[in-house]
Parts: structure tokens; C-alpha cells; sequence
């Protein structure tokens, strides 16, 4: 950050160095610099000019990749049974190192049950069949054929910060708690589009949703979502899905568990009854203190989390900085994020940066003029629904110590004096 | 661009601008012979399952052969592998243990799952018969079917598994 980073309205909002959204960071025009040139000078550019300027670049490619430079932006791969079962497990967005609502595709979140298939999309199928008028099959070729829709939202897996919902406080970076969670623009076709063309039987109420991959991985889905939001997409960010995410096609849901936007889809079939599967009861069940789990808990909730100033960040010092993170819900638009420098005990309204999208990563920023002693920092979104972000100690209250999925309590991240930060349990 | 016919773009957004009701229809039939091989999942009341069945001595053996790396040989759990049984009465204590035994409301998921994605290093290369017997073997573990049962798509779905009751509906009441 430049030493010479000044505001246009100082006044603190609220306690530990907020200031108001409204004020504006902007660099100090620098008087005086570049008088008369003088004579001697008049070819200072032979040797001012950088290497870069001087060598010719390389010529085109035909795929583009970061800099080598960015070579640590990179997801955090956490395998869950280690080598007996290398394809089952995690890796997380390095949120911290990004900014803006989309995830590079490259960035996005994985979590496989069976590693990443290889599909050729000339072989691939959807079946739509049970409860319907006339059973279809897609090839994906047909499936480029139909009416597109694009939106650009979020998928969260819903067990997203299950690495701090228990007692523990591990020293992770934002990325490796909260990262599995990523934003893209999705485009395909409705899922009402095919269904309509099955014709549905009155019967129907729910949507088996079947992938292709070595997990088979299945999940029940309410009829009612299938026709009201739900995209078959074929396309991320612009370009036909990564394999990663399902290539060739993908089951989107808007705002619901990740879990259950099935990818390598390849069957959907109508039913009377929840199908019970292993992944909608054993696990993605939300067990309670009471013994009892709550099943079927499909929206992830309000949330949002502080990404620039995060751990791994080190502060240079006291002074003005601008902290930024993002907010999404599962039940609408975000509507507020709420900022603290003191505890919480008070908070001052971050400014939502444009497009405040349903169902979408929305970014939020707030001035901050660090004095340079210790400090807490953390966000509380509220959406337009007007679920309120809860914090730690009632979210572990209310859910007890083996909830692991659907975390979304306020995360705090402590600031020593030298500018070090880690995660606060707070 | 692969196969892309602009012809038929052209003619469905026409389509749509005169008749806003008349999407594209692109699906293609499918025979009862295709859809059978694809079907496979298993309803909690048992449709879906198929002829065929299987004792837990008939999984024992499997059991040894293509589970017991992961799973350990009384389903206990192995080199960080999942456990199957144990964990009874503990869901409603801060160290809770969510296996079949404990966990699991209905018995025919474990066919369900068995069949689509086990082995882990093989799925999709069991049986009926074998699944049944798998089945029934894993129930056999935590004590809720008897070494002597037989599993078929008529026993299975009577089976009772200890946490039947375990689990809230918390979408259908309010969204029906």
C-alpha cells in the first residue's frame, strides 16, 4: 500500500478504525515533480527504458495461462483418505489472493467422490425418464441446440469452514476455511426447458439427479426447484465447462449445497419420494445435539468473510487500508455487510460493490485507518430476506460440535502488532 | 463450433417469436431396454431392486476379497478408512460416530450405494447377487440382521435399521 494513501473523510463510524463506506482512499498528488528537462537528460530514455522494453515478446498462444509470477495462486488440494483413495477430498479457491465476484475456472472449488472422469461429450447422454409423459435422451450435441440462459452465481459446498465448525483453531489461510466456495457466470439450458418437453406426470415430486463418474453419485431434488431455477450448464465464464466441474454437463441449483449440482450429469428421473441416498442421509445430514439430523437442509445460508486482509497478509504498518471480502446467500441478494474493528461491539456498513446479484458472490469494501495496535477484524452480512449472519458462539451453540455442513458464522481475523493475521475465534 | 446448425437457431427463434409456448424439442426416445440398464436406483420402499439375493456368509467372502483394505474385517474401519458399524448410542454425544449401524435410516441406501460406487477402486463391477450379499454382510456387522437372513428385494426393504427415526425433514413440511 503507498505511504502517501490518504482519505477524503477521516472521521471513524465505528470503533478500531472504521471509517465510512463513503469515504473514497486516494493517492497525494506529488507537487513540484517534473520541472524543466534539461539538456543532458534529453536521452535519459536509452537507459531508463526496462528490459521489457527493449527485448521483443513472445508471440501469441493459443490458450492463455497466468503469469509465472502468480505460480502460488493456486487451490489447496486436501485429499480425505490420503492415498487409498487419491480421487475423494477437497481442494479450496485461494480467496485471498483474488478480487471480484467471478472464480477463474481454473480456481474453482473441487470436491470429487471418485476423482475427475474424462468424457468424451460425443458419447455422453442425458436421460430424462420416470415420471413423464415420454422418456427422452440428450446428446450433447441437441443440448447446444436449445435456447440458452445465463446467470452468474455462486456454489458453496456444504461443508465450506467445516475446518473451524468444531472446537479447534486451526492457523489456515482464508482460502483453505472458506474456499470452497467459487462464482462463475453459468450458462446452458433450463432444466424446465427438458422437462416440459418429457411432460411431466402429476405425480412427480422429486428429481433424481445421477452423475457419470466413478461415484455414481446421485441426489434427490424437489420437482418444484427443478422447474424454478434450475440450469443444465454447458458452459463456464465463457467456455465449455472445465472437467473438474462436470464437463461436459452440469447440474447448477442456485444457492443450495453444492453437493446436489450433480456434475458429469447424465440421468434425471422423476419420483414420487426422495430417493434416500447415501448423500442425502449418511452424509449432508445436519446432526443436532439432540442426536436427531436435520435431512433435506438445501439453502446455504447467509455468509460472508474478509478476504483482503486475511492470513497471509502482513500489514505494513499503522495507517489507511482498505478491507474487502465477499457476501452471498442462498435465499436472495445480499442487503447489508456489516464490518467490526472492535469485537463486535460496534460496526460499520461496508459499501456492496456493483452487481449486488441473487444467489451470487457480491464483493464489499470499508475503509480502515489502523493504528497499529492489535485488532480484530470481521463481516456480518445480512441478505434481503433478512437472515442475519450469526456469530461463533451462538451458531456453536445452536449446533452443537458434530455439525460439520451449512458453517456460516462470523468469522473473525486477529491482527498482531507487527501486522500478522490469523484466524480468531471470536 | 462442433455440429452447430444455424438453420435450426434461426427457425426456433422464429418459432419462439410467433409462438412463445413451442420451445424446441430435441429429445430423442428411449427404448424400456435402454432406460432398464441405466436405472438403478433404489427407492426407501424397495422399488427398483432387483431379482437376485444373498447371505452374509456368501459377503463374507466377497467382503475379505474387495473390502476389508479399506472397511477392516468386522467393519470396524482401516487405515483411515470409513467405519461401517460401531457408534451405537453415540449421536447425541460430542464424539458422535455416523456409520450404517448407527447412522443410517433405511437399509436399502446400502444397496443403492454398494452397487453404484464400490469397491472404491472398482465400482460398478458387483453383481446383484454380490450386492445382496455385501448387504447383508455389513447389516450382519452391527447386529441388525441375523447370520442366517437372506437379502432379496423382498426382505431388504423390511429391514429395520436402529436410526430410523434419527433424521428431521427439514424442506418437505412447508414446501408441499
Amino acid at each position: 500500500m503507498p505511504r502517501f494513501m490518504t482519505v477524503s473523510d477521516p472521521t471513524p463510524v465505528a470503533g478500531g478504525g472504521l471509517l465510512s463506506r463513503r469515504a473514497f482512499l486516494q493517492g497525494a498528488i506529488v507537487l513540484g515533480a517534473g520541472a524543466a528537462v534539461s539538456a543532458e537528460a534529453a536521452d535519459a530514455h536509452l537507459t531508463a527504458a526496462l528490459p521489457s522494453q527493449k527485448t521483443l515478446g513472445r508471440p501469441f498462444s493459443g490458450y492463455g495461462v497466468p503469469s509465472r509470477f502468480e505460480a502460488d495462486v493456486k487451490r489447496s488440494i486436501v485429499p480425505r483418505y490420503g492415498a487409498m483413495a487419491p480421487g475423494n477430498g477437497v481442494s479450496f479457491t485461494p480467496l485471498e489472493f483474488l478480487q471480484g465476484i467471478v472464480t477463474p475456472a481454473g480456481l474453482h472449488f473441487e470436491r470429487h467422490h471418485n476423482g475427475v472422469p474424462d468424457i468424451d461429450p460425443a458419447e455422453h447422454t442425458l436421460t430424462v425418464h420416470g415420471l413423464v409423459e415420454r422418456p427422452l435422451r440428450f446428446g450433447i450435441d441437441q443440448l447446444l441446440r436449445y435456447p440458452m440462459t445465463s446467470r452468474t452465481m455462486f456454489i458453496e459446498c456444504s461443508g465450506n469452514s467445516a475446518r473451524i465448525a468444531g472446537t479447534e483453531t486451526p492457523k489456515l489461510s482464508c482460502g483453505q476455511i472458506h474456499g470452497l466456495v467459487s462464482c462463475s457466470e453459468w450458462t446452458g439450458v433450463t432444466v424446465r426447458t427438458l422437462l416440459e418437453e418429457a411432460g411431466v406426470k402429476p405425480d412427480a415430486r422429486w428429481v433424481v439427479a445421477e452423475g457419470a463418474d466413478a461415484a455414481t453419485l446421485a441426489r434427490s431434488i424437489p420437482l418444484s426447484k427443478m422447474l424454478d431455477d434450475a440450469v443444465l450448464a454447458l458452459y463456464q465464464n465463457g467456455e465449455r465447462l472445465r472437467p473438474e466441474q462436470g464437463y461436459p454437463l452440469r447440474l447448477v441449483l442456485p444457492g443450495w449445497e453444492g453437493n446436489m449440482s450433480i456434475k458429469w450429469l447424465h440421468r434425471l428421473k422423476l419420483v414420487d419420494m426422495p430417493g434416500q441416498f447415501r448423500d442425502e442421509t449418511s452424509h449432508y445430514t445436519d446432526l443436532q445435539p439432540d442426536g436427531k439430523a436435520l435431512q433435506f437442509t438445501f439453502p446455504m445460508d447467509v455468509k460472508s468473510v474478509i478476504t483482503r486482509l486475511s492470513p497471509g497478509w502482513i500489514l505494513q504498518g499503522a495507517g489507511l487500508y482498505e478491507v474487502s471480502g465477499l457476501a452471498w446467500s442462498g435465499h436472495g441478494r445480499i442487503a447489508a455487510v456489516e464490518v467490526s474493528g472492535d469485537g463486535g461491539r460496534t460496526w460499520a456498513e461496508a459499501e456492496l460493490r456493483e452487481p449486488v446479484l441473487s444467489q451470487c458472490l457480491t464483493a464489499f469494501r470499508v475503509p480502515w485507518q489502523w493504528n497499529g495496535a492489535p485488532v480484530a477484524l470481521m463481516s456480518r452480512a445480512r441478505d434481503e430476506r433478512g437472515h442475519v449472519q450469526p456469530r461463533r458462539a451462538d451458531w456453536m451453540k445452536a449446533h452443537g460440535p458434530n455439525q460439520r455442513y451449512h458453517y456460516n458464522a462470523v468469522q473473525a481475523w486477529r491482527i498482531d502488532a507487527r501486522g500478522g493475521i490469523e484466524n480468531a475465534p471470536l | 463450433m462442433r455440429r452447430f446448425d444455424l438453420r435450426v437457431v434461426v427457425a426456433s427463434v422464429l418459432v419462439l417469436a410467433v409462438h412463445a409456448a413451442a420451445a424446441p424439442d430435441f429429445g430423442m426416445p428411449v427404448s424400456e431396454e435402454e432406460l432398464a440398464a441405466v436405472d438403478i436406483d433404489i427407492a426407501p420402499d424397495g422399488r427398483g431392486l432387483p431379482p437376485g439375493s444373498g447371505t452374509v456368509a456368501d459377503g463374507i467372502d466377497i467382503y475379505m476379497e474387495k473390502c476389508v483394505a479399506c472397511h477392516g474385517p468386522r467393519g470396524q474401519g482401516a487405515a483411515g478408512g470409513p467405519a461401517l458399524a460401531g457408534g451405537m448410542g453415540s449421536l447425541n454425544t460430542p464424539k458422535a460416530q455416523k456409520t450404517v449401524g448407527s447412522y443410517w435410516p433405511h437399509a436399502t441406501t446400502l444397496f443403492d450405494y454398494i452397487r453404484r460406487a464400490m469397491p472404491y477402486d472398482k465400482p460398478m463391477t458387483l453383481s446383484n447377487d454380490e450386492t445382496y450379499a455385501l448387504t447383508a454382510t455389513v447389516l450382519w456387522f452391527s447386529g441388525i440382521v441375523r447370520p442366517t437372513d437372506v437379502m432379496n428385494a423382498t426382505t431388504l426393504p423390511k429391514v429395520q435399521m436402529p436410526n430410523r427415526d434419527g433424521f428431521v425433514d427439514a424442506w418437505t413440511p412447508g414446501h408441499e
